[in-house]
């Protein structure tokens, strides 16, 4: 899976450069998760632009991220989610769970 | 004009073919004679019931074996959307999976794959079918 990682402001941003996230590839994401939750990150922005497709895989993975975050006393957000995504998060009512912004930008500041 | 499409596909049981088959659920919606609005949200459906379907006949009822095969088959009227897919494996009891917890507190990773195909079709059954096993969908279209 390719994802750029980038920081600004304590935040670490993951752009999922996919434009499928599902059982083929989403343990990758969860892996890399699980990783930066263990190793201190505190704070998470998933940017979701580039995903056009997402099935139950991915939203498992999503959630898991979001319960390490939770243990890890950080946050988990969601940026720049695409129709199919949101209408996958409304039919599931994960949109009531996650912080989800139109764009990364937005999601930083919610931080500041 | 008939929109009768019949599919019947045969891959092996391996996550690698879910864009593949997806992409086709698309095309197949795409090209029925329909209202617009309807064929768009017919495609996103039907390439999200043709992978959660694949998804549970891969990874539960073939047990992520390589090995095994998986058979779909698509059928489209005017008036119904019929999909079958069939796994060779031991297969998995339907009825107990759970739908997940609405309640954010007990957030569960598993679980909504069925619950999604429950929600998109009007009709969702499991049983056993020449040697394995039949997930069986349907959805009425008019």
């Amino acid at each position: 899976m390719d994802i750029k990682i980038e920081q600004s402001e304590g935040v670490t941003m993951l752009f999922i450069k996919e434009d499928r996230l599902d059982a083929n590839n989403s343990e990758e994401l969860k892996a890399e998760l699980r990783h930066l939750f263990d190793s201190g990150t505190k704070d998470v922005i998933i940017d979701l632009k580039e995903i056009l497709f997402i099935d139950s895989s991915g939203l498992g993975v999503l959630v898991s991220g979001y319960k390490n975050a939770s243990t890890s006393h950080g946050t988990l957000k969601l940026s720049n989610l695409q129709s199919q995504v949101k209408s996958m998060f409304e039919l599931t009512r994960l949109h009531r769970v996650f912080d989800i912004f139109t764009s990364v930008d937005d999601a930083l500041q919610s931080y500041r | 004009m008939k929109n009768d499409i019949d599919i019947d596909i045969t891959i092996p049981s391996h996550t690698r073919y879910l864009r593949m088959i997806g992409t086709l659920g698309e095309k197949v919606a795409e090209e029925l004679d329909c209202p617009k609005e309807l064929r768009e949200s017919l495609s996103c459906q039907l390439a999200v019931v043709l992978t959660e379907g694949l998804v549970n006949a891969i990874k539960h009822a073939n047990r992520a074996d390589p090995d095994k095969e998986v058979h779909i088959r698509i059928n489209v009227s005017d008036k119904n959307l019929l999909v079958r897919i069939y796994d060779n494996g031991v297969g998995f009891d339907l009825d107990s999976v759970p739908s997940p917890s609405f309640n954010s507190q007990v957030l569960e990773e598993k679980g909504r794959g069925i619950f999604i195909l429950r929600s998109l079709m009007d009709t969702v059954k499991y049983k056993r079918s020449d040697g394995g096993n039949v997930l069986e969908m349907r959805k009425k279209l008019a």
